[in-house]
Parts: structure tokens; C-alpha cells; sequence
């Protein structure tokens, strides 16, 4: 029987992991291979790795953190899959086929796109074309507006499209996208829970899996992701600032009769 | 021993040469044909699409050097994921396309017969050996390895499958042919219970 998955997500901006809020807000909290290395002893499920970075210039110099600089997030790759013999998904700055090519001859199994997808849907297309649709995740991050109707944004939540979530991702689907990553705005960084209906339209709206994320505060809230219609459940900030959030994360969700590897 | 891993461009090399370090050996990193002399060991990853990952290796010229060292030499040799796949005779993904022909059989889309399974098959599921075979030696009970795929092996002679897996319906989760082991799923990211199977493929005489 196939597991439900428990999924961390890094986020990597200007060669530094970060915690995020609603998109906008960004601290500094840690090393880029060594949460990777902490993840690789608890054997996880599986890891997300999004470079959410800005500016042109990758290494802010910030030596009074204490963290080592890297020049770009390739090389943070390399480093990454090295230590990392879990399942890894990478995203960000990813804009053509050969983007893709070369992250994952460099260790990832999966890539994920966003921006660029929406912008350029033929992308899905050509990265499934090449590597197969198991190895295309498109990543949907989606906002709530205050008459509770749901709409896709873009461009880490700067640019609001006028796409329901649910109908972008069926075209997603179509176009041969073999995962979803669903995240919320609203959500992000709230500790408050997933965004459950979001998640339930997505989620019946396709056949391909959806990975729910943003929102989760405590573990059990993450049986509620997979009740929704979920195939894997996604964090980003609680697997910083718990102590063996993997291991009391996967009791949470067994407790709950959610099917997880232990 | 000297371990040469196929590099044309199609897999996740990285992955599978950290692995085998792991494991204490360093791997050839074989980009061209004639890297595979002096090799005895032969690993064949892939990620992608079937017709992609075929063209791959006909331009690079490997099907017919791979013939050699291992159909004709014996080598022992492991294709991984899409590298399990272009061993057999046609593939349906995307459009029909020959294979390498090795293991008589065609691959197709995975049908779970169940709209609540979804389709890609992707994360970890329970492996069961349909007998002893030494790709298993050493096993934990109940181990679980990882899947990322669309599209399963379905071979003509049903001895060769080593150990099936279930979603939905049940398909080739390894195949154990003589000189010639391969896995559906990735031993490279299914930490413990993947790292036995290529222990167990590095120590194996076949």
C-alpha cells in the first residue's frame, strides 16, 4: 500500500535557508546543507528544496551568521545531494528545459516550476516530454480574497492572476504535470492549519497527486491535509523550530489512521 | 571490481555515484562507450520520458556496446527506474518506440483500476520477492522503497519479475534475469532498504 507522505519544504533565499510569511516576510535561520544532513538521519520521506532568491546577487555576505556562502544555488545542489539519500524535489530559477536537465543530473528526482509555468505553459509540455511526468511537479500558490474566493498569484504572491486554482490545475494535469504543490498565502507561516477547502478543490479537481503546504502549526494538523484528498502533506517552519519533528509529526498522522511509513 | 555507471545524459548520475561511494566503492562515471572495458559491474540509471531515454542511448552508441559487455560477456549490469524500462522489447509512452529488447515485454501506463489511486505512482510502497534472490539478501520485513513513475514493465515471461509492488493493480517492482538485475523503483533514494540491494548488487557473483 503506498504511503502518505510527510514532506519538509526548505526555502533558500540568497544562499541562506530562511523561515517565511505570507510570502513577504524572511528570516535568516540557518545553514543550507545542514538541515539537509539532520533530515538525511531521521530517513524522511521525501524533501523539498525551493530557492525563493530575489536579487541578482546570490551571496548577501553575511558572515556575522556564521554560515557558509555559496555562489548560486546550483552549487548548493551539488552539495545537497551529496549528503541527501532521500528523495528530493528542487525548485526556483528554473525557465527551460535545460533548467531542468541539469538539476536533475545533479541529484534531484523531481523538479518543480511556478512563474514560469503559468507564463509559459508549453513548458510543462516540453519537461514531460523529456523527462517524464513523474518528474514534473507545478507548484500553485493561491490567495484567498476577502469575498472567499480563491485565485492563483504568481511571482512569489507579487502578481495576482485571475485563474481559479482548481481550473489551472486541471490544465496543469493536462498538459502533463505529474504532481502538484499547493501552497497559501494566507496561510503561509500562521501556524493556523492548511487552507482545507483549497486543498479539497484542488486535490478533486485532478487524478495526479497533490502535496498540501502552508499552514501547519502543530502535528495534528497535518492529518487533516491528507482527510482533504492530499497524497502528501508539506511544512516548511515547524520542522525548525520543534525537536524531532519528523518522528512526532508521523506518530501524529498514525494516530490519526493515516498510512505512513514509520 | 570496477564499477562504471551510464552517463548519456538521461539520469540522475549524482544520485546513484553518492550512493555507491557510500557503499565504499568509486564508480566510473562512463560518458562514452569505451569507459565500459574495464569495468565488471554496470549500472544503467534513468529518469525520463521512454522515447527520450532511447534516442539517448542510440545517439551515444550504447545499445550495441551494452550488448556486448553484457549479453555477450556477462557482466553483471542493473538498470534503474527508465533504465529498467529500455530493456524491453517497445514502450508506449508518448508514442511506440522499440527498446533495447532484452527482456521480452512492452511498458505501459500504470492502470490502478481505482480513481481514489493516483497516477504517477510516487513514494514508498512495499516490495515483496517473489522468491530468494540474491538481489534481496539480508531484506528487513515489510521494507518499503521509493517509486516515482508513470509507466511499469509488464514482461512476457512473468519468472523474471524478482519482486512485485501494488497500486491498484500489481506490477514489476525488480526484475532478476541471470547477469541482468533492475528495479522500477530507486535503490539510490530508498535509504536502508535500497542501500541492501546495491550492497547486495556490488557483492554478488553472477
Amino acid at each position: 500500500m503506498l504511503k502518505k507522505r510527510l514532506i519538509p519544504v526548505l526555502l533558500l533565499r540568497n544562499g541562506k535557508l530562511v523561515r517565511s510569511e505570507s510570502f513577504k516576510i524572511h528570516q535568516i535561520i540557518g545553514d543550507p546543507i545542514h538541515e539537509v544532513d539532520r533530515f538525511n538521519q531521521w530517513n524522511v520521506d521525501e524533501l523539498i528544496y525551493l530557492d525563493i532568491t530575489r536579487e541578482g546577487a546570490y551571496d548577501d555576505h553575511r558572515p556575522d551568521h556564521k554560515i557558509r556562502g555559496f555562489t548560486d544555488s546550483l552549487t548548493i545542489l551539488d552539495a545537497v545531494s551529496k549528503t541527501c539519500f532521500m528523495p528530493l524535489t528542487w525548485g526556483g530559477r528554473i525557465i527551460n528545459v535545460e533548467d531542468m536537465c541539469k538539476r536533475i543530473n545533479r541529484g534531484a528526482d523531481k523538479i518543480t516550476i511556478n512563474t514560469a509555468a503559468y507564463r509559459s505553459p508549453q513548458l510543462i509540455e516540453q519537461g514531460a516530454r523529456t523527462l517524464g511526468s513523474q518528474a514534473i511537479v507545478v507548484s500553485i500558490d493561491a490567495v484567498r480574497h476577502d469575498d472567499n474566493t480563491l485565485a492563483v498569484v504568481i511571482d512569489g504572491g507579487r502578481e495576482r492572476t485571475a485563474r481559479e486554482p482548481a481550473d489551472w490545475a486541471k490544465e496543469v494535469e493536462a498538459r502533463g504535470a505529474g504532481e502538484i504543490l499547493l501552497q497559501s498565502v494566507d496561510r503561509d507561516g500562521k501556524g493556523t492549519g492548511y487552507d482545507l477547502d483549497l486543498i479539497s478543490s484542488v486535490a478533486s479537481a485532478v487524478s495526479i497527486p497533490v502535496i498540501a503546504c502552508s499552514g501547519v502549526g502543530v502535528y495534528e494538523q497535518y492529518a487533516a491535509g491528507i482527510e482533504a484528498g492530499a497524497s502528501a502533506v508539506a511544512a516548511a517552519n515547524i520542522w525548525h523550530f520543534k525537536e524531532l519533528s519528523d518522528r512526532n509529526a508521523k506518530r501524529a498522522l498514525a494516530r490519526a489512521g493515516v498510512d505512513v511509513r514509520i | 571490481m570496477s564499477i562504471a555507471i551510464v552517463d548519456c545524459g538521461i539520469g540522475n548520475i549524482r544520485s546513484i555515484a553518492n550512493a555507491i561511494e557510500s557503499l565504499g566503492q568509486t564508480p566510473i562515471i562512463a560518458g562514452t562507450p569505451s569507459q565500459l572495458e574495464s569495468a565488471t559491474k554496470i549500472i544503467l540509471p534513468g529518469v525520463g520520458a521512454f522515447p527520450d531515454g532511447m534516442r539517448a542511448l542510440v545517439e551515444g552508441d550504447w545499445p550495441e556496446h551494452l550488448d556486448q559487455h553484457v549479453r555477450h560477456k556477462g557482466k553483471h549490469f542493473l538498470g534503474l527506474c527508465l533504465g529498467m524500462q529500455l530493456l524491453a522489447t517497445t514502450g508506449t509512452e508518448h508514442s511506440s518506440c522499440s527498446g533495447m529488447g532484452w527482456i521480452a515485454g512492452s511498458v505501459e501506463l500504470l492502470c490502478t483500476n481505482d480513481p481514489t489511486l493516483r497516477v504517477p505512482h510516487i513514494g514508498w510502497n512495499n516490495v515483496f520477492p517473489t522468491g530468494e534472490h540474491k538481489m534481496y539478501d539480508g531484506l528487513v520485513e515489510d521494507s518499503c522503497f521509493y517509486f516515482v513513475h508513470s509507466y511499469v514493465f509488464k514482461p512476457t515471461d512473468s519468472r523474471v519479475i524478482s519482486a512485485t509492488c501494488h497500486h491498484g493493480t500489481e506490477f514489476a517492482a525488480s526484475i532478476a534475469f541471470e547477469n541482468i538485475w533492475a528495479t522500477q523503483y530507486h535503490p539510490e533514494k530508498s535509504q536502508q532498504a535500497g542501500l541492501t540491494v546495491l550492497r547486495n548488487f556490488l557483492e554478488a557473483n553472477v
